[in-house]
């Protein structure tokens, strides 16, 4: 252990055993979640297969459970474990949709950034500083409480996922832009890329065919860690009730409906929930936080 | 020095500008003031003298003109929801959002530093190894997660401490505040872990890089090459050293935890400004949300202005680079 010049937080608590168990976890859980409509008991989404009558019901392996709903009912009487498959879905298409089109953004400018330098890079790395200086919870809060403003559809399950995606992207897209823009700065100083100048090749063929595919690498390291990020932050949101409606819900939303009972002793609409976030988070962050360690060690300052 | 600290006021107010200016967008053009506020049914006629009263019909520049002075005379508009002053709102709310920062403050430095010395002192022990995993799990745990967790814990099965609300408060001038009263300081305790918590794992993680790097410098080895006692060393020397950069994060932060109070204040709905804000998002009420911006906007500009000036009056290097 100690031959590794500064090990992180995941190779100091143990081999990369620990690391692979997390990466099965963490694909158990997508691919659970990804299938939900053929491994769920029950589908949440169809009104005919829940009876207000269930509502509440404990978990299967308490003294008054039913073996029926494995862990227990919601406040609808919908089967916990099948609507937490489905929730879990929306989240994960939500985070990994996020963290793409921060990339694809992210990347775009980092490459402007770092090819054409001057006031391009100013504008663009000034307005990063100043979306970095805010905490990402605030802004993802104005942006959705601005789209609400603007468009009255913004609460229902067809916008919701779009605005939520935004809302993380408009925090997210800074990362990326500027770690491509570093490399992009010491790629475009090498002699291949001067080369692809002076043949008097377009700047927009430079950037994407030459430049993009030697700077992608810590790209995709990044993209583990910031959909961690991002699956957090659309369950805070939807957990604030800016996310996704209870008729849709995702993990945050399900924490959001099981907070109000949690009071009156109902605790498995909240925990169960809650118990599937933190470990599907878990699982990527140790990932994404071996990954950050293994390739690119310069990548560690940043949080 | 005086050219700095001009310098340095100068963009703080240019960053003010933007702030303000993205806040009167916000008030001005998202969603229509007067279908909020004219009644149902009105005529044209109706609409535009709301429109020439509420000065809707001038040029933009001039709208922006008298936001601004109306916003630096402390007029914020009138929330739609609640129909008061948002001034009057949000100076309501704000004692609460300060003791619930403060005392998440006081125990995230009083348990951090602790344990990241304990991690850096001993990078290699059990308890070290186990913080070290327990951090991790603290990252990936939302705030408001770890927050329903304790309500259950210890106000629902144990029924130890309140779980919502500021229990009784005791009214200093226009200040309310929970510390004087036991009812108060009780419902202080679960929100404040749990604001803590979230601050905790950065203050751990600070100190302990600090202490690592100034544990290996040599003004460390001289010391112990002289034999100096191991505590003496370690506290005395290394770990005030290393305090430093923890003191200045931890201002810093100040904003930023004002902002994530958001979420622990709807977990125990805990009636601060968080909880103004959340409701302003979720009923569309603008004013509400453009002043609560302006004001964590304001926050954060003098608390970063007032970081930077004392910098620049602390290390004469930095007046040089910036100057």
């Amino acid at each position: 252990m100690k031959t590794l010049a500064s090990p992180g937080l995941i190779t100091r608590i143990g081999a990369p055993i620990s690391v692979l168990a997390a990466a099965a976890l963490a694909l158990i859980i997508v691919a659970c979640a990804l299938l939900a409509s053929w491994i769920a008991p029950y589908d949440p989404t169809n009104l005919a297969s829940f009876d207000l009558m269930n509502a509440e019901l404990p978990p299967a392996f308490t003294a008054d459970g039913d073996a029926h709903f494995l862990l227990g009912t919601d406040n609808q009487g919908r089967d916990l474990l099948s609507t937490m498959l489905y929730g879990a879905r929306v989240s994960i298409m939500i985070g990994g949709g996020a963290v793409l089109v921060a990339a694809t953004l992210g990347v775009m400018l980092g490459l402007l950034a770092g090819y054409f330098g001057g006031k391009v890079d100013a504008l663009i790395m000034r307005i990063g500083d100043v979306i970095l200086s805010f905490p990402t919870i605030l802004l993802a809060l104005l942006v959705s409480g601005v789209a609400r403003a603007v468009f009255p559809g913004a609460a229902t399950a067809e916008w919701a996922p779009i605005i939520l995606i935004c809302a993380i992207a408009t925090n997210e897209w800074v990362q990326y832009a500027r770690t491509v823009r570093a490399a992009t700065m010491v790629e475009t100083a090498k002699d291949y890329v001067r080369a692809a100048k002076v043949i008097g090749l377009p700047s927009r063929r430079i950037m994407l065919r030459h430049i993009l595919p030697n700077v992608m690498s810590p790209v995709l390291v990044i993209s583990t860690i910031n959909l961690a990020a991002a699956v957090l932050t659309e369950a805070t949101l939807s957990f604030l009730g800016v996310g996704m409606p209870p008729t849709y819900p995702s993990l945050g939303t399900l924490i959001r409906i099981g907070n109000e009972f949690v009071f009156s002793g109902i605790w498995w609409i909240a925990l169960f929930p809650a118990l599937a976030l933190v470990i599907l988070v878990l699982a990527v962050n140790i990932v994404g936080d071996w990954l950050r360690d293994r390739f690119n060690p310069k990548l560690r300052v940043k949080r | 020095m005086l050219k700095v600290l001009l310098s340095r006021l100068g963009q703080a107010a240019l960053v003010m500008l933007v702030v303000s200016a993205v806040s009167f967008v916000m008030f001005r053009y998202v969603g229509d003031p007067v279908a909020s506020m004219a009644r149902e049914n009105a005529s044209v006629e109706e609409k535009a003298e709301l429109r020439r009263t509420l000065g809707i019909d001038q040029p933009v520049v001039v709208q922006y003109g008298r936001f601004l002075a109306r916003t630096l005379s402390g007029d914020l508009g009138i929330s739609f929801r609640n129909q008061r002053p948002v001034t009057q709102l949000i100076a309501e709310r704000l004692p609460a959002t300060l003791e619930l920062v403060i005392i998440a403050t006081i125990l995230s430095l009083s348990l951090g530093i602790p344990l990241g010395v304990l991690c850096a002192l001993k990078p290699n022990g059990v308890a070290a190894r186990l913080v070290q995993a327990l951090s991790l799990i603290g990252i990936s745990t939302p705030t408001f997660v770890t927050g329903i967790v304790l309500i259950l814990v210890f106000a629902v099965t144990l029924g130890w401490l309140p779980s919502f609300g500021r229990g009784q408060v005791v009214e200093l001038g226009w200040w309310s505040t929970g510390f004087l009263t036991w009812s108060g300081l009780k419902s202080l305790l679960l929100p404040g872990i749990t604001l803590a918590l979230y601050q905790l794992t950065l203050i751990m993680r600070l100190v302990r890089a600090e202490m690592i790097d100034v544990l290996s410098s040599d003004y460390i080895r001289f010391a112990k090459a002289r034999g100096l006692p191991t505590r003496y060393i370690h506290f005395r020397l290394a770990l005030r050293n290393a305090l430093m950069p923890v003191i200045t994060v931890t201002g810093l932060q100040i904003g930023s935890l004002i902002a994530f109070a958001i979420i622990t204040e709807t977990v125990f709905q805990w009636p601060g400004m968080g909880l103004l804000f959340i409701q302003a998002v979720s009923f569309v009420d603008i004013p509400v949300m453009a002043a609560y911006l302006l004001f964590v906007g304001l926050l954060f500009v003098i608390i970063n202005t007032v970081v930077d000036i004392l910098y620049a009056v602390v290390d004469p290097r930095l007046r040089a680079r910036s100057a």
